[in-house]
C-alpha cells in the first residue's frame, strides 16, 4: 500500500516535471522564433526571401549589411551614432545623479528630507507622455528641436533609478565609513566620488545598462523633437521604414536594418544576462 | 543582518547643506523637464491653440471647451476618446491577463522545491530577452513576419492551411492579437522574475509548517503563497496598468500610426501623438493629456497606498 502510494506520487512528480519542461520549451520557442527568423532572413537575398520560407542561413549577409549600411534614404550608421551619443550620455547622467540624490537622502539629515523622499516616490509612476504637449511647446519656443540637450537633460531626474540606488545603499553603505572619511579630512563631495561610488559599482553597472537600453529604445519624445534626418535616432528610422512603401524595398535590407537596431542590446545581453536579470529583481519592490 | 537597525539609529552629523546640495540637480532637472511641461500641458488644455496650414489659431482661452469637444460625439455618433480608451483597455487586458497568469505559474515552477527545474538561468534569460528589445524594431519585425509575403504566410501556404495569404493587417482581431502577443512576450519574463523574488522572500518555514499540517500543494498556494504575495502582485498589476495606459510604440509602428483597420487599434497615446504632428494642436493634446493624467493619478494613488501599506506591514527580511 505504502510503496504503491510513493510510486504513484513519484510518477505524478515526473509527469508534472515533463509538463513543466514542455511549457518552458514552448514559451522559449515563442520568445525566440521572431529573432531566429530575423537572423535567418538577414542572410537571404530579396529574391530568395520572396521565394518562400527557410530555416537555415544563406550567404547574403554581407551583401545585405553593405546595402543597409550605405542606404541613401535611411542613414543607419548615423542613426546608430546619434543613438549611442544620446543613450550613452543619458545613461551616465541617470546613474551618476540618481546615486548622488540617493546619497544625499541616505547620508544626511535635513528638514525637508522626508518630504523630498516622499515626493520622489509619488512622482515615480507619472508617465512622461503626460507632459509631452508642454515639453514639445517649450522645445519649439526655445528652438531646441534637432538638439540632443532636451533628450539628455531629463535623464538627471530618474525616480526609479534613485529608488534602486537608495535601496542598495541601505544594504551596503554603513555611514561609519562616511564618518571615517570625514575624520581623515575628506570633503563631502570627494567622499561621494572617491569612496561611495566605488562601493556601489555593481549597482552602477546594472543601472548604466538599463538606462542605456531604455534610452536606446526610446521612440515617443525623440520622434517629436528630432525632425532632421541627420539627427534622427534608430527607433525613428525603424518607424520610418514602416511608413515607407515596403513593397518596393529590398527585404534582405529591411531585416538587416532591424537586426542592426537591436544588435547592440543583443550583444550586451548575451554577455551580461545573468547580472541584468539579477538587477531586475533588486530594482523591484521587495514584497 | 542586524546592521540596518543600527544604521537608522545612528546619530547623524549636521551636514544638512550637503544633503540639499546633492539632491538639488535632481529637483532642478525634474521641475524643468517634467513638472513645468506637465503644468504647461494642463494649462494648454484650457486654450484654443493649433496650426491650420500656415495660419496659427489662438492661443485663446476657452475654458473647458476642449474637454467638452473631446467627449462630443462625431457625425457617426461615436466619441473618439472613448473608442481609443476602449481599444487601450482591450489591448491591455488581452496582453496583461495571460502575462500575469503565466508569470505566476512560471514563478511557482521555478521556485518549487519538489520540481527542481534545471536550466533556470537559461530559461530566465530567454523569457526576459524580449523586454530589452527596442519596441519599434520588434513591431517592425512582427510586421515583416506577418505581412502578406512574410514567413508566417509562407508557412501557412506551404502547409496548405490556406490558399491565399491571410491579411493579418486587415482584420481587427488579428491586429489586436498581434499587439497583445507582443506585449505579452515583452513583459511576462519581467513579471516572472519579480514574482519569483516575491516568493523567495517568503519565509520557507511557513511552507514547511503548512505541509506538515497536511496542506495539499493547492491549499499551500491559495492559503499561504497567494496572501503573502498580494502586495507584490497588486504592485505588478497596477504598474502594468499604468504601463498599458502608455501603450504607444508597438501599435504605432505596427499599424503605421493609423491603428488599422478602422482605428480599432489606436491607443490613447497614439491619439495624443496625432495632435503633436503638423497641426501642433496644443489645446486638444493638452485635454487628452489631462484625461490620461487623471486616470494615472487615480492608479498611482492606489499603488502608493498599497506600497506604503506593504512597508508598514513589514515581514520582509
Amino acid at each position: 500500500m505504502n510503496t504503491s502510494d510513493t510510486r504513484k506520487a513519484r510518477a505524478m512528480l515526473t509527469l508534472s516535471r515533463v509538463l513543466v519542461y514542455l511549457v518552458l520549451i514552448f514559451l522559449s520557442i515563442l520568445c525566440l522564433f521572431a529573432f531566429y527568423m530575423l537572423i535567418i532572413n538577414s542572410t537571404r537575398s530579396n529574391a530568395d526571401l520572396q521565394g518562400g520560407f527557410r530555416l537555415l542561413m544563406q550567404g547574403n549577409f554581407l551583401e545585405n549589411l553593405k546595402n543597409a549600411w550605405n542606404d541613401a534614404s535611411i542613414n543607419i550608421p548615423r542613426g546608430m551614432l546619434n543613438s549611442f551619443i544620446i543613450a550613452g550620455l543619458s545613461a551616465v547622467l541617470t546613474t551618476y545623479f540618481s546615486a548622488l540624490t540617493a546619497y544625499g537622502i541616505h547620508a544626511y539629515q535635513f528638514r525637508l528630507k522626508k518630504l523630498a523622499f516622499g515626493f520622489i516616490m509619488a512622482i515615480m509612476v507619472i508617465p512622461n507622455q503626460v507632459g509631452a504637449v508642454g515639453f514639445v511647446q517649450i522645445i519649439y519656443k526655445l528652438k531646441l528641436t534637432n538638439n540632443y540637450l532636451p533628450l539628455v537633460l531629463p535623464a538627471v531626474a530618474a525616480p526609479i533609478v534613485f529608488f534602486y540606488m537608495k535601496q542598495y545603499m541601505e544594504s551596503v553603505l554603513p555611514l561609519e565609513i562616511v564618518e571615517a572619511a570625514r575624520v581623515d579630512g575628506s570633503g563631502e563631495f570627494h567622499t561621494f566620488n572617491r569612496i561611495v561610488l566605488p562601493m556601489l559599482k555593481p549597482a552602477l553597472a546594472v543601472q548604466l545598462i538599463f538606462a542605456f537600453v531604455t534610452s536606446w529604445n526610446n521612440y515617443f519624445i525623440p520622434s517629436l523633437i528630432l525632425t532632421k534626418a541627420e539627427y534622427k535616432t534608430v527607433p525613428i528610422m525603424i518607424a520610418q521604414l514602416r511608413s515607407a512603401d515596403y513593397s518596393k524595398f529590398d527585404m534582405g535590407k529591411v531585416y538587416m536594418f532591424i537586426l542592426l537596431a537591436i544588435l547592440p542590446v543583443l550583444i550586451v545581453y548575451i554577455f551580461l544576462s545573468r547580472s541584468i536579470i539579477k538587477g531586475v529583481t533588486a530594482g523591484g519592490v521587495k514584497g | 543582518m542586524k546592521q540596518p537597525e543600527l544604521k537608522k539609529r545612528h546619530k547623524s552629523v549636521s551636514y544638512a547643506k550637503w544633503g540639499y546640495l546633492f539632491i538639488l540637480p535632481f529637483f532642478l532637472a525634474y521641475f524643468l523637464c517634467s513638472f513645468f511641461p506637465q503644468a504647461l500641458t494642463i494649462y494648454n488644455s484650457f486654450f484654443e491653440n493649433y496650426r491650420d496650414g500656415l495660419t496659427q489659431v489662438g492661443p485663446k482661452f476657452v475654458g473647458f471647451a476642449n474637454y467638452v469637444k473631446l467627449f462630443t460625439p462625431d457625425s457617426t455618433g461615436s466619441v473618439d476618446i472613448l473608442k481609443y480608451a476602449g481599444n487601450t483597455l482591450i489591448l491591455w487586458i488581452c496582453g496583461a491577463v495571460p502575462q500575469i497568469v503565466i508569470a505566476m505559474l512560471l514563478a511557482l515552477f521555478f521556485t518549487s522545491y519538489r520540481l527542481k527545474i534545471r536550466g533556470q538561468a537559461f530559461f530566465k534569460a530567454v523569457i526576459y530577452l524580449p523586454n530589452l528589445i527596442m519596441a519599434s524594431a520588434f513591431s517592425m519585425l512582427f510586421f515583416t513576419l506577418f505581412s502578406n509575403v512574410g514567413p508566417v504566410n509562407q508557412i501557412i501556404q506551404a502547409a496548405g492551411w490556406a490558399n491565399a495569404p491571410i491579411d493579418f493587417f486587415g482584420r481587427t482581431f488579428t491586429v489586436r492579437a498581434m499587439i497583445c502577443l507582443m506585449n505579452f512576450l515583452m513583459w511576462f519574463g519581467n513579471t516572472t522574475i519579480l514574482l519569483m523574488a516575491g516568493i523567495m522572500g517568503i519565509d520557507q518555514s511557513l511552507f514547511e509548517a503548512a505541509t506538515i499540517d497536511g496542506a495539499s500543494p493547492t491549499q499551500v498556494f491559495f492559503k499561504v503563497t497567494l496572501p503573502l504575495l498580494t502586495p507584490i502582485l497588486l504592485y505588478t498589476v497596477i504598474t502594468a496598468m499604468i504601463g498599458g495606459l502608455q501603450m504607444f510604440d508597438v501599435p504605432q509602428v505596427l499599424t503605421k500610426g493609423v491603428g488599422m483597420p478602422d482605428r480599432t487599434s489606436v491607443t490613447l497615446i497614439m491619439y495624443l501623438n496625432s495632435f503633436l504632428g503638423t497641426s501642433k494642436n496644443y489645446g486638444m493634446g493638452g485635454a487628452v493629456s489631462g484625461i490620461i493624467f487623471l486616470i494615472t493619478g487615480a492608479l498611482s494613488a492606489v499603488v502608493y497606498r498599497s506600497l506604503s501599506k506593504s512597508y508598514k506591514g513589514g515581514g520582509q527580511k
